[in-house]
């Protein structure tokens, strides 16, 4: 360790103003500060403590929720592979397959954002910000199993420059990054992001009956036949994956979709991590899914097709609501940045994703969309929260 | 009868090092320092003392330039040894060989009757000449009281919730009568009430709790509920165009020694307190006192920093540094100057942490006392995390709008958003507990200068 610390020590006046590598000085400090955290003390005056928590702390406990969600994706996708190729396998067979076809996307993710990240600290003069640790997690979770490689990296690539940087980079951002890769491959190659993707098959053949339909678009359907919602989901499967959408089965996630959003379990684990250590607003993810359930349940009562008069609480299963409400929903940039407004936030946030589902069958994702309307509508949120105290402070000086 | 007032919000920094309950006397210190720096709000200080020249404990040393009414005194008698000056003659301190005993200029004498019969403008005369006057503080903007003004209502915080703070019914103790006559006075300064706010949970020290005249005010809760910009919130916050004066008791009893014994009374008990302190107790000494007769062999380690007030809003000043003007501790705690490999992850319960990040256990046991060193513990970066600062914060602002608003220079938002309201002291939480490490003190104190200025 010594000896690691010495070298960085000397090769560290170089990065420095007026050093050889000087325009690389933020890359060293990323470097130099993940290896060591710095000797550097507080200033002559003001606080001389400080607390012991950093962003990369905070990033780290952030991934470390996705871990469950990760895990299980890797599993589901080999498992969901073998059911529909109509074979048996162990388990250790099926997670085998799931890190096969994941890690490439995890690796491309992080390769391509940091890549950039570091690119960009290094021309724009910022720090490397460790906001992309949590991020390029993000990404492949959100990624079909069998999304092309070059996908994932041109959406990254979109995500961080457009959707971080031109904005001044992490901390500045509108949109949340993860989803602006998911929603610019979802409009930029719709027919890679639909159909069959949602299970890797590889180069083997379906089982007789296979069909790549997920819930959301079973619902839809049901919508327009003017069939039973439930009726369809607990027939679908029969012969090759039975039970696959029943209401146990889906809250388990144990169902074809992006890798790691299918388990609204793991995500409830997720969701518990990230609330037990402060990481994540339970604010906001408590209203997402109050907000999607209050508007499922008033769809319900007014009534119209199929999918509106499903029960409510498949809403909270079906989809990525639930992984949408823990880690997307709660990025503390790009949401409402007061405590009033994230609750307003969150609630909107899921009742507009029931009402994207179930009235406009082009997008069956709603999540996704109503994430990203509401990042454009946080700051308005918080314009009229922070009004309020404003008006509160200006009131008590003309009584 | 005063309010009772309960605040939830906040986080008491609970360090090692206390100081045990002993007032030691020993030999005071060499020198002596007054310096313009301590006083917010001075443009010019110009020095009325050549070094060489001879003082009294009341001899005016200078005087702002824009308030040339109000003078800064010599704490003790002895020799002006140093006059010390910055960059483009900035006066940064005047330093004082003491004499063996201190001798003091005379100002008149009275009685508590005599008192009751002095009109305002001569209470402020006297109060002004001997050097108490910047005792007074001026909210908003935390800068010395301007004596041209008739405030509000003049607030006395009667506890301190600071890391390592003094316990006030050591630092005052059997000052009853003076401290009496001093509110007394404080009274005629004022329009309103002189508040003295109490803490709730501690036993409250006679010299508070048998004051008269005052609204006697309770308040509980974690810090920063002892910080008087959070109290004054609570009880009648200060809107714009309005003046509120601040001040400790350590003042409003000197005001009581001058106008009952004639003279400028500097004489003050500090704590002297942190992990690194062999013996960690009180000491009496005068205002401006070098620290080195207190902590010479008293160190644990070699390898600490010295710092003038508490650690949250204090000033390293090294181990022959001076106290400042208006702080009552010197808290010494282990310089953080080391690298830790991979310390952004390692876990650790020594490590003292408000948040429950992964590895952050200190939530566990919040009771326990912990040696905290000065190191910054992360890097700089930009706002990522939010809802955090309003957790420490028990006040109706919000403290990350008000920092963007001084970051973009908006002296309209930062006016709605409540500056006049706060000071460093009130936001130093903020950044204790900020993951993206900013300087919240310095930030605030930018934003202030801004509005005082336009």
């Amino acid at each position: 360790m010594e000896f690691i610390k010495h070298q960085i020590e000397k090769v560290k006046p170089h990065f420095e103003k007026g050093g050889k590598w000087e325009k690389h000085y933020y890359s060293f400090e990323a470097l130099e500060t993940f290896l060591f955290a710095p000797a550097t003390t507080n200033d002559i005056k003001g606080s001389q403590i400080r607390d012991a928590i950093d962003l990369k702390r905070l990033m780290m406990t952030v991934i470390i929720s996705m871990v469950p969600c990760l895990l299980f994706g890797m599993w589901n996708v080999g498992h969901q592979h073998f059911l529909a190729i109509g074979q048996a396998a162990s388990f250790g067979e099926k997670f085998w397959i799931g890190v096969v076809q994941v890690m490439p996307i995890v690796v491309v993710s992080y390769g391509v954002g940091l890549g950039i990240e570091f690119v960009f600290a290094t021309f724009r003069r910022h720090p490397v910000n460790e906001g992309f640790l949590v991020t390029g997690m993000l990404i492949p979770l959100v990624m079909p199993p069998d999304v092309p490689l070059w996908q994932v990296g041109l959406g990254t690539a979109f995500a961080v420059i457009i959707g971080k940087e031109a904005f001044g980079g992490t901390g500045m951002n509108v949109m949340n990054v993860a989803l602006t890769a998911r929603a610019f491959l979802y409009f930029a190659y719709p027919t890679d992001i639909s159909g069959s993707v949602w299970t890797y098959i590889g180069e083997a053949k379906t089982v007789a009956g296979y069909s790549g339909a997920t819930p959301l678009s079973l619902a839809a359907d049901a919508a327009t036949a003017g069939t039973n919602v439930i009726a369809s989901f607990n027939s679908f499967g029969a012969g090759w994956n039975e039970g696959v959408f029943t209401f146990s089965n889906m809250f388990m996630g144990i169902m074809p979709g992006c890798i790691g959003e299918t388990s609204t379990l793991m995500c409830l684990i997720g969701a518990f991590i990230l609330i037990a250590t402060g990481a994540g607003s339970w604010k906001v993810i408590l209203s997402v899914f109050g907000g999607a359930y209050a508007m499922g349940l008033l769809l319900n009562v007014i009534g119209g097709n199929a999918f509106v008069e499903m029960p409510a609480h498949y809403h909270l299963v079906i989809g990525g609501l639930a992984f949408g409400a823990v880690f997307m929903a709660t990025d503390p940039v790009t949401a409402s940045q007061t405590e009033t407004g994230k609750w307003i936030y969150g609630i909107l946030i899921g009742v507009f994703t029931v009402l994207i589902r179930v009235f406009n069958p082009a997008y069956p994702e709603g999540i996704m969309l109503a994430i990203l309307l509401m990042n454009v509508f946080a700051p308005l949120i918080d314009y009229f929260v922070v009004s309020a105290n404003k008006k509160r402070r200006l009131q008590r000086a003309t009584v | 009868m005063g309010k009772f007032i309960r605040l939830k919000k906040g986080f008491t920094i609970n360090l090692a090092g206390k100081a045990s309950p002993k007032v030691v006397e020993t030999e005071q210190p060499e020198t002596f320092v007054i310096k313009p720096t301590d006083f917010f709000g001075t443009y010019m200080p110009k020095p009325v003392v050549k070094e060489g020249d001879a003082v009294k404990a009341g001899t005016p040393l200078f005087h702002d330039k824009k308030h040339e009414k109000v003078i800064y005194t010599s704490p003790v008698s002895g020799e002006v040894v140093e006059i010390k000056r910055g960059e483009k003659r900035k006066l940064l301190e005047i330093k004082i060989l003491a004499d063996k005993k201190v001798e003091y200029e005379t100002f008149k004498k009275y009685s508590v009757s005599e008192i009751a019969n002095l009109s305002v403008a001569d209470l402020k005369d006297q109060i002004l000449k001997s050097g108490v006057w910047p005792t007074l503080v001026q909210r908003p903007f935390g800068v010395v009281a301007d004596p041209a003004v008739t405030p509000k209502a003049i607030h006395i915080s009667a506890f301190d919730t600071h890391p390592l703070a003094p316990d006030y019914s050591i630092l005052f103790k059997g000052q009853d009568h003076f401290f009496q006559v001093g509110v007394d006075i404080l009274k005629r300064l004022t329009s309103g009430a002189v508040h003295v706010n109490t803490h709730s949970t501690s036993e409250i020290a006679t010299v508070f709790s048998q004051v008269k005249g005052a609204e006697v005010n309770k308040f509980s809760g974690p810090h920063p509920v002892g910080c008087v910009g959070v109290q004054i919130h609570h009880l009648d916050p200060i809107n714009k165009g309005q003046v509120v004066w601040t001040i400790s008791p350590a003042g409003v009893i000197q005001i009581g020694k001058l106008f009952l014994n004639g003279v400028y009374d500097a004489s003050r008990l500090i704590a002297v307190a942190g992990s690194e302190v062999k013996a960690p107790q009180y000491f009496k000494t005068y205002t401006g006192a070098s620290v080195k007769k207190f902590i010479e062999g008293n160190l644990n380690s070699d390898n600490v920093r010295v710092i003038s007030g508490n650690p949250l809003t204090g000033t390293a000043i090294g181990k022959d540094g001076h106290i400042g003007f208006y702080d009552q501790q010197v808290s010494v705690l282990p310089e953080g100057n080391y690298s830790e490999f991979i310390g952004w992850i390692t876990p650790g319960e020594r490590k003292l942490s408000f948040h429950r990040s992964i590895g952050l256990f200190s939530f566990l046991s919040p009771s326990k006392e912990r040696v905290v060193d000065t190191n910054t513990h992360g890097e700089p970066r930009a706002f990522v995390q939010t809802g955090i600062f309003e957790q420490v914060t028990p006040m109706d602002v919000l403290p990350t709008f008000l920092l963007k608003s001084i970051l973009a220079e908006d002296i309209d938002e930062m006016e709605a958003l409540g500056i006049y309201e706060v000071v460093e002291e009130d936001l130093a939480l903020c950044e204790f507990v900020d993951v993206s490490k900013h300087k919240v003190q310095e930030i605030l104190r930018g934003g202030i200068e801004l509005v005082q200025h336009s």
